[in-house]
């Protein structure tokens, strides 16, 4: 059960952390199923020397990923555990995965509506997911939003294209906020 | 003595000034948030350093390479909680001190033996920089290639008990950076047929994702803490000078941070080991270590901040970088297209003297700063840990999305991120995936380059360095093994 609480000699037994296991499966089945995939996804050029060939370094990599993979594996049946551990931690990874959805969301919003805008509605959203809720600490995720615009494209000029919403803005408050906002 | 003065002469602009003291007290802020940590802020600012000239964009990276730790000693004095990784052995004396009323004695000490290391190893540095402008031209491409070999081998062992999954990573990062199209052949690799890996994977991306990124999924998915802090009361001054009550300790404890930054892939917790083990052998009260020995305090914050003037010698005189961070600023070179190696240390000792007086002056800057801003900083180690995790999340897609302004750039980083977060998790190292991406592509150039000039395996390894290169190598891995099969043994004995 992954609620139960695990007994004191259970934990001082446990030689490795939970989902270590889940691990170790996942990097063997990404190393072998890479390694197969090695003469479709190189090519062999005759007339080349071994260590030339496109395929050497991947090859090499990819051997090497599976033997320690492996390795990593029997290592890690071998070790003693506890269970319940593993199924707990995989709960916590796949709660992760909310958050680079978060991120992406960022990502393909702020193209549309700016960088400033999606800056400072995204940091509070966030902020009041994670459980906070004053309007102190909403307010201060605001400005923290509109801080970081402001400092890296505004002053240091950073790489952000203008929104596409800017495009409805007057001319001269266009041309500012797509260069500095 | 000219060289120094030509040192000079290049930080001698508003610019480069300005750089220092941001990237001084940058880093020292940072530093004291538990966290956050350099390699976050490197990875962040690293795009917007690019519009910047070299020598601006690099003092910014440094100055928070080489403060962060001083701010990283406050917590960990204070309130038992490392501000960076390598402050973790500080927490062991001056959190006692703290306990016995002793903070600021543990403050001041921690800020001054941090002072010593980073004078010491700049000093160091400028004395050795002649010799080692003898040295490097010696480096061709066989030596570098054995040089960055010595560096993975190095990655791979120092992670004691996690020497296999060490491996893997190191591996994992040398497959990374051969994705994409192998510019000799023009054929790709690994790339699926999707036209965005064309171009390979980009590693500035990979070290946001893996440490920007995933740091914020490790706070936003963490319990909420917000650490309570007490100020601090009195100057900071009065136990400055203690540290020379102690100078076998400040002086050997900042030889092995310097002897460990120069190596490849060793770095900071390599160095705070060994000063550490070193200052507790040698001192007449061995039995106070942990529990508020000056000494120990001494050893630990000596050797971490004589790191990273040390570690830029691999970096600039061979061009392969020891770890994350040296990695992270091998970028900023390469965009401005300045090629770090044997070249530079011959040709521009000037730009190399001035990037070590530039860490000289940031350390004094960085002691000025801490001991009238303590009180304040403490401040800052307040801000909650989701908080903090939201501002990361927001920070970071500015360093991935403003590089090329690529969706899916951003997708990589995510899926870096992800891979970050599980690997803190299991408290797994990360560092190695880095160094097996930068050290991979230069084995991969290094040994293509020497092939026209090798016709049997020995010729490798026919000249003085790539021989004494390649005994290092051989005599590691022999002594590893021999300590892994001892361990085992002794396991074995226990269990029978």
């Amino acid at each position: 059960m992954a609620d139960e609480t695990p007994k004191l000699e259970q934990i001082a037994a446990a030689e490795r952390l939970g989902g270590d296991r889940y691990f170790a499966i996942a990097i063997v089945v990404l190393s072998a199923g890479l390694l197969a995939l090695i003469g479709e996804q190189t090519q062999w050029k005759n007339g080349s020397a071994l260590l030339k060939q496109p395929a050497f370094w991947p090859g090499i990599s990819l051997i090497g990923m599976t033997v320690c993979a492996l390795l990593y594996l029997a290592q890690s049946l071998r070790s003693e555990r506890y269970v319940s551990w593993d199924r707990r931690e995989l709960v916590v990874w796949l709660r992760c995965l909310e958050f680079p959805i978060w991120f992406m969301a960022y990502v393909f919003i702020v193209p549309v509506v700016g960088y400033l805008p999606t800056s400072v509605v995204f940091s509070p959203l966030l902020a009041r997911r994670m459980g906070y809720s004053s309007s102190r600490v909403l307010l201060s995720a605001a400005l923290m939003g509109a801080f970081i615009v402001i400092l890296f494209k505004g002053f240091l000029q950073v790489r952000v294209p203008g929104g596409a919403l800017y495009e409805y803005l007057p001319d001269t408050l266009r041309n500012f906020m797509i260069l500095y906002l | 003595m000219d060289i120094v003065l030509d040192g000079f002469a290049i930080l001698a602009r508003w610019d480069v000034v300005a750089a220092l003291l941001i990237g001084s007290v940058g880093g020292v802020i940072i530093g004291a948030i538990p966290g956050v940590g350099a390699a976050v802020a490197i990875a962040i600012l690293l795009p917007a350093t690019f519009s910047f000239d070299p020598i601006v964009g690099l003092t910014i990276l440094l100055g928070i390479y080489g403060s962060s730790m001083y701010g990283g000693a406050i917590p960990a004095v204070l309130i038992n909680t490392p501000g960076t990784a390598v402050n973790a052995l500080t927490t062991y004396d001056g959190y006692p001190l703290t306990q016995r009323g002793e903070g600021r004695r543990a403050l001041s000490l921690a800020y001054s033996a941090s002072f010593f290391g980073g004078i010491f190893s700049v000093l160091c540095l400028i004395i050795l920089s002649p010799l080692l402008a003898s040295i490097a031209p010696h480096f061709g491409s066989r030596e570098i290639f054995l040089a960055a070999l010595l560096g993975l081998v190095l990655a791979v062992i120092v992670h004691r008990g996690q020497s296999v999954i060490a491996a893997f990573l190191v591996f994992f990062g040398i497959f990374i950076n051969t994705i994409g199209l192998h510019t000799a052949t023009l054929t790709r690799r690994f790339t699926f047929d999707l036209n965005f890996l064309a171009s390979g994977i980009n590693l500035i991306v990979v070290v946001l994702g893996l440490f920007a990124l995933s740091q914020a999924f490790v706070l936003l998915v963490g319990r909420d803490e917000s650490p309570e802090t007490k100020p601090v009361s009195g100057g900071l001054f009065q136990g400055l000078g203690e540290v020379f009550k102690y100078p076998g300790t400040a002086t050997a404890s900042s030889g092995f941070g310097v002897v460990m930054g120069m190596i490849p892939g060793v770095g900071e917790f390599m160095a705070q080991f060994l000063s550490y083990t070193f200052a507790q052998r040698r001192s007449k009260t061995p039995d106070e270590f942990g529990k508020g020995a000056p000494e120990g305090l001494i050893a630990s914050e000596a050797s971490n901040n004589a790191v990273p003037g040390a570690a830029m010698i691999p970096l600039l005189a061979l061009g392969v970088p020891g770890e994350a961070l040296t990695a992270m600023m091998l970028t900023v070179f390469y965009v401005h297209n300045v090629v770090p190696g044997p070249q530079l240390f011959q040709n521009q000792l000037d730009f190399v003297m001035a990037l070590y007086l530039a860490l000289l002056i940031l350390n004094v800057m960085v002691l000025v700063f801490l001991l009238f801003s303590t009180n304040m900083l403490l401040q800052v180690i307040r801000i909650p840990t989701r908080f903090l995790g939201v501002m990361i999340l927001t920070l970071a897609f500015v360093g991935v999305y403003s590089l090329r302004n690529s969706a899916w750039d951003c997708v990589i980083a995510a899926v870096f991120g992800f891979i970050g977060f599980v690997l803190k998790r299991l408290r797994l190292p990360i560092v190695p995936i880095i160094l097996g991406m930068v050290l991979g592509q230069i084995m991969e150039v290094k040994l293509r380059a020497s092939m026209a000039r090798v016709k049997t395996p020995l010729d490798f390894i026919d000249r003085p360095i790539a021989f004494i290169l390649f005994c290092a190598i051989v005599i590691i891995i022999v002594m590893h093994v021999r300590t892994l099969i001892k361990n085992r043994k002794a396991e074995r004995t226990e269990h029978a």
